[in-house]
């Protein structure tokens, strides 16, 4: 099984993934925390709150600052990755993996809880992925294979609900799946399953997941997402939350085991942290016991990554200032699309970055223990009693729920009557609910309730036994079904892209291979509406299929708009016909030592334009900072708004062998300006032949510097090592040495 | 239902509870709301519970329903679906698995309600 070795820098092969899953074994059950490591030291910092480190990863963009560190918070970091199609997501599911994301969700295809019995094969997914045997298999196998490549485990999750959650709870416990969705409310309320129906599906549902130990994560932050003000259902939040846990935890999962997920219920522009936080407190207090999975706020969600990332990052304030053993992370792009590969990668980051930055922060700052905080989780907690002594006093669960208690508009204890109402007799399978005759009896493992596994003998403790076992005691038993379509499955969809996979081909990719998608980004000068139609026309003109406008904000009504745009390549690129360029060779120290031992070489350098910027510059000459000073290069600093003249007549005067201009402001192509300037100077007063000219800055692209006249360019995250090796070489060269 | 808010009025027999008080009360009603419902499943099934005891037993997803079925069209799932597979394999002398698969296919059925007849 693990004969299939993955290198850093080579590409996962699904094609691989697939060979022999019918002999795939997971190789263990059960939900994995992050391990901590106080006082963890990286770089020069040490950490407070960090879990332990990880052997590949990708760190934040600022990372190379540090030395590349990339420290991991103590959350479990969750991504939910569900495209249609399961074995793009695997390679998705590496990347998150490299990202720092540990537990790894896959939504279900749209309709799959309304099928009686488990889906089998590989179809392609609407809104989420079918969940098969197969799917899953092939999942958790390439995850056996990326937790390995970053070293750290990394949970498996998917769902267990519809009218098959007992089902799929088994096939989840034996295929070692980590984590799951499991709530029976969440069915009563939003897929108008019986209630009687769900909650009996779910007593066996849960001790399935109790004997795999797997983590489950309720479903009540819906009625979040469901009601119309949303901070106006805290108070029924928290009893959904208290009525699934305690449920699970009277059926057999352990409190560890059990999670809420739960939702800052509002946004900006509302005050939102001052409503969030309370309840945040209040269902902390209240639901001690458990594990709290902080989802990010979705109700108010738009189009704007930007806002939806700000939304992310204030709500994990909230799970800093309380506490969330589960950060998830909701993709920026989810008011737009199903997500795509770079918005997971986003959501991840945005979780990370937040969390690093704060680290400690509570060694430093406490909730205050009076005041409105305390009395609004109060007020909260109390309005969740009377709601949960309302429900007792109608006459139980199915009661409330047939009188509309849950999802109601209104705060509680007041009332709109527009709740969700689910009648006791009614729904998706209602009337296959079947009492239990005394001789009733199922010889397996993990069942809930009456049994009778003693009228033959067997033992109570161990009813399985009474048949051998079964397959959570002997895998053999397990009947893996390879596929029922032809066409609908992952062989033929593969087939399609091979060209891709193998490398032959490339084309831009979102979610699937070989998709084409891109994303443009444009300020059009125009009403919004105006915008759209223009961005439309434009992506027509670049040859775009299927242009879509995803995203528009309003820079001034009249102004202008801001405008996202999708739309798919219809070409494919022939990676041999590239011509990429070398990467940047450096001389080593003993040849640079030598060649300015020996050529000694002055410089004349200085910030042109009117610019105090000089930070870029001090890098590339001082020695402190690895510059050209370090290999005896004589630097003749100007400072920073130098005239362009100036710099010519000082290289005359100090008889430089070199000029570096160092450019940050490129507003209206001045840099180039200047650099052409400097030229043409040089060339005026008869240095030229004499001296080295070069440029550099943020904003240069070293072609189309060299296009102005002089040597060279430097471009951003350029070294001193990098101006070093070409002054070097265009002295050699200058000489005939080269 | 409609109604204005009375929290004011009715919070008043919880007003001065100290918070673990409040704390405990409200697990308590929790409790009472679920315990009926844990008790629902213990005396209860449905399709889906006993397909997944049939695929624990080892039956094809792909047989589970049809057993299901069954059970159901015969007035047996009262007796559970992975009994009567048991039973049937017990009977014919065959493996669970046969079983599963030839009741699946619509045979063993007469026996199956046969043997359930007059109790066990």
């Amino acid at each position: 099984m693990a004969d299939y070795k993955l290198e850093p820098n080579e590409k996962l092969d699904v094609r691989e993934i697939l060979k022999d899953l019918d002999k795939y074994e997971p190789r263990r059950r059960g939900w994995t925390w992050r391990k901590p490591a106080p006082g963890l030291k990286m770089g020069p910092f040490e950490y407070k709150d960090c879990s332990e480190p990880l052997k590949n990863s990708v760190g934040l963009p600022p990372a190379k600052y540090f030395g590349n560190i990339d420290p991991q918070p103590m959350p479990v970091i969750t991504t939910e990755i569900a495209s249609g199609r399961f074995e793009d997501d695997i390679r998705r599911m590496r990347m998150a993996a490299w990202h720092g994301a540990d537990h790894l969700m896959v939504i279900r295809h749209m309709g799959q809880s309304h099928i009686d019995g488990l889906m089998e094969g590989t179809p392609q997914g609407i809104g989420g992925v079918p969940i098969t045997r197969k799917q899953v298999r092939a999942q958790r196998k390439a995850i056996d294979i990326i937790e390995d490549e970053v070293g750290r485990p990394i949970n498996y999750h998917s769902y267990v609900s519809g009218v098959a959650g007992p089902d799929v709870a088994v096939m989840f416990a034996e295929e070692g799946i980590n984590g799951a969705h499991q709530d029976p409310q969440y069915n009563v309320l939003y897929r108008d399953i019986n209630c009687v129906r769900s909650f009996v599906d779910a007593c066996e549902s849960k001790k399935i997941l109790a004997w795999a130990g797997i983590l489950q994560i309720d479903g009540a932050h819906n009625a979040n997402a469901t009601a119309r003000e949303a901070w106006k259902v805290m108070p029924e939040l928290i009893v959904q939350h208290a009525i699934n846990s305690l449920f699970s935890e009277k059926v057999g999962i352990k409190p560890e085991n059990i999670a809420l997920s739960t939702v800052p219920p509002t946004a900006t522009p509302a005050p939102c942290v001052y409503y969030d936080l309370p309840y945040a407190v209040a269902l902390r207090d209240f639901l001690r016991r458990y594990k709290m999975r902080a989802q990010q706020n979705t109700k108010y969600i738009c189009s704007s990554v930007r806002e939806a990332t700000v939304t992310h990052v204030m709500n994990m304030l909230i799970s800093k200032l309380t506490r969330a053993d589960i950060q998830s992370t909701i993709t920026p792009d989810e008011g737009r699309n199903v997500p795509w590969h770079i918005y997971n990668m986003e959501a991840i980051d945005n979780a990370k970055q937040a969390l690093i930055a704060m680290d400690g922060l509570m060694e430093m700052v406490e909730l205050k223990k009076d005041g409105p905080l305390v009395e609004m989780a109060r007020d909260l907690k109390e309005r969740a009693v009377l709601f949960m002594e309302e429900i007792v006093e109608v006459g139980g669960y199915f009661q409330a729920v047939q009188e509309g208690f849950f999802v109601d508009s209104a705060k509680y204890p007041e009332r709109n009557g527009d709740g969700i109402a689910r009648k006791i007799e009614g729904g998706v399978g209602y009337g296959y609910i079947f009492e239990r005759e005394e001789d009733y009896m199922a010889p397996v493992t993990a069942h809930y309730g009456y049994n009778n596994v003693e009228q033959y003998g067997g033992d109570p403790e161990n009813p399985s036994a009474l048949i051998g076992g079964c397959t959570f005691e002997d895998r053999s038993k397990i009947v893996f079904i390879d596929e029922l379509e032809d066409e609908d499955c992952v062989a033929r969809r593969l087939e399609k892209v091979e060209k891709y996979l193998d490398g032959k081909a490339i084309k831009p990719e979102m979610e699937w291979c070989g998709d084409g998608t891109i994303l443009l980004t444009m300020m059009i000068p125009a009403e919004p509406r105006t915008a759209e139609a223009v961005a439309l026309e434009i992506g027509r003109k670049l040859g775009l299929e299927e242009p879509v406008v995803n995203s528009k904000e309003v820079m001034q009504i009249a102004e202008g708009t801001r405008v996202e745009m999708k739309g798919k390549v219809t070409f494919d690129i022939d990676p041999t016909t590239l011509e990429i360029p070398p990467e940047p060779h450096h001389l080593d120290d003993a040849t640079l030592y030598k060649e300015f031992e020996e050529h000694p070489m002055v410089v004349v350098c200085g910030t042109v334009g009117e610019d105090e910027h000089s930070v870029g510059l001090r890098e590339i000459i001082n020695i402190k900072h690895g510059g050209i000073e370090k290999w005896g290069i004589k630097v003749n600093y100007l400072g920073t708004s130098v005239p362009v003249e100036k710099l010519v007549d000082a290289a005359i005067e100090l008889n430089a062998d070199a000029i570096l201009a160092s450019t940050i402001i490129s507003h209206d192509n001045i840099h180039y300006k200047n650099m052409k300037r400097i030229n043409d100077l040089a060339i005026e007063k008869g240095i030229r032949d004499k001296v080295i000219i070069a440029a550099g800055g943020t904003q240069v692209i070293p072609e189309d510097a060299v296009k102005t006249g002089i040597d060279a360019g430097f471009g951003r995250d350029s070294h001193g090592i990098d101006v070093a090796t070409f002054l070097a070489e265009e002295a050699m060269r200058r000489r005939g040495d080269l | 239902m409609r109604r204005d808010n009375d929290f004011e009025q009715r919070r008043q027999h919880i007003a001065n509870l100290a918070d673990q008080e409040l704390y405990d009360r409200f697990w308590e009603l929790t409790a009472q709301v679920v315990d009926p419902l844990l008790e629902l499943g213990r005396k209860n099934t449905t399709p889906s519970v006993e397909r997944a005891v049939l695929l624990r037993m080892g039956v094809s997803s792909l047989d589970t329903q049809k057993i299901v079925e069954g059970c159901m069209d015969r007035g047996l799932m009262g007796k559970g679906a992975g009994h009567v597979v048991y039973k049937v394999s017990q009977d014919k002398g065959i493996s669970i698995r046969e079983a599963s698969i030839k009741l699946a296919e619509g045979e063993y059925w007469d026996d199956a309600v046969a043997l359930f007849k007059g109790g066990k």
